[in-house]
């Protein structure tokens, strides 16, 4: 139970600081403290978003961080792909997605990687 | 009438949507990089952003689960209020520290997703 809110409250703040859902912490913190099967956990883990998202968008709003009109169009047709999501996931094996996914957010974190270092020296002073 | 960076935004978020859909998360690991490397935005703004977009992306997908009865209402608010707190402080330290860091600290970020993807 204090293991669960510990777990919580981190995924609060990797979801401020890096805009995120918190999903990644939410899910093994409903499944393996509090004993959900993985599918109610990925359901519950949605529900725990709302509010952190909430939270963390108010506050980045405040520091002038958010583009309201282009997270509207972002979030608004993202119910669209949730629909397609679902029925590839009925489609293709959930293995091979995975692994696709995982090649991909490998690749993704190269470039930005590459991104982090050009940006470094160009401004050697850190 | 759709500008070229109207359909980015809409592919982008077909794509957190397509994401969220597999694999029941809430999309920011694919919304962050693309408003990053794809439109232009600072590591700041799109994680900001970002979580706009997820406020409505998780209530839709919320409210689709809850009425599979798949969602455990008492549980989530467990773990969901105590990250309220995180979230505020969070966002509190991200505008403390550098940009290019916040790139840095998302990409180990994902390199997490993808092991988590692979081992489960």
């Amino acid at each position: 139970m204090i293991l669960a809110v510990v777990l919580g409250a981190t995924a609060g703040v990797v979801s401020g600081l890096l805009g995120v859902g918190g999903g990644i912490l939410f899910v093994p913190a409903l499944t393996l403290v509090l004993g959900l099967s993985q599918v109610r956990a990925e359901a519950t883990s949605l529900l725990a978003i709302v509010p952190v998202a909430l939270a963390g968008a108010w506050r980045q709003n405040r520091y002038g961080n958010v583009d309201p009109h282009d997270g509207a169009i972002i979030g608004g047709l993202s119910a669209a792909g949730v629909l397609a999501g679902v029925a590839l996931a009925n489609v293709v094996p959930q293995r091979a997605l995975q692994l696709a996914f995982a090649a991909l957010m490998l690749v993704v974190a190269t470039r930005l990687l590459r991104r982090f270092f050009r940006a470094r020296s160009a401004a050697p002073d850190a | 009438m759709a500008s070229g960076r109207t359909l980015k935004l809409a592919a982008t978020g077909t794509a957190a949507g397509l994401f969220s859909g597999l694999f029941g998360a809430g999309g920011g690991v694919v919304i962050v990089p693309l408003l990053v490397l794809w439109l232009g935005y600072d590591e700041r703004r799109a994680t900001g952003t970002s979580l706009a977009a997820i406020v409505v992306i998780a209530l839709f997908a919320t409210v689709a689960q809850g009425t599979y009865g798949n969602v455990d209402y008492g549980k989530g608010l467990l773990v969901g209020i105590p990250a309220v707190a995180g979230a505020l402080l969070g966002t509190w330290i991200q505008q403390r520290v550098r940009t290019e860091t916040i790139g840095l600290l998302f990409a180990l970020l994902l390199v997490a997703v993808s092991a988590d993807l692979v081992l489960r």
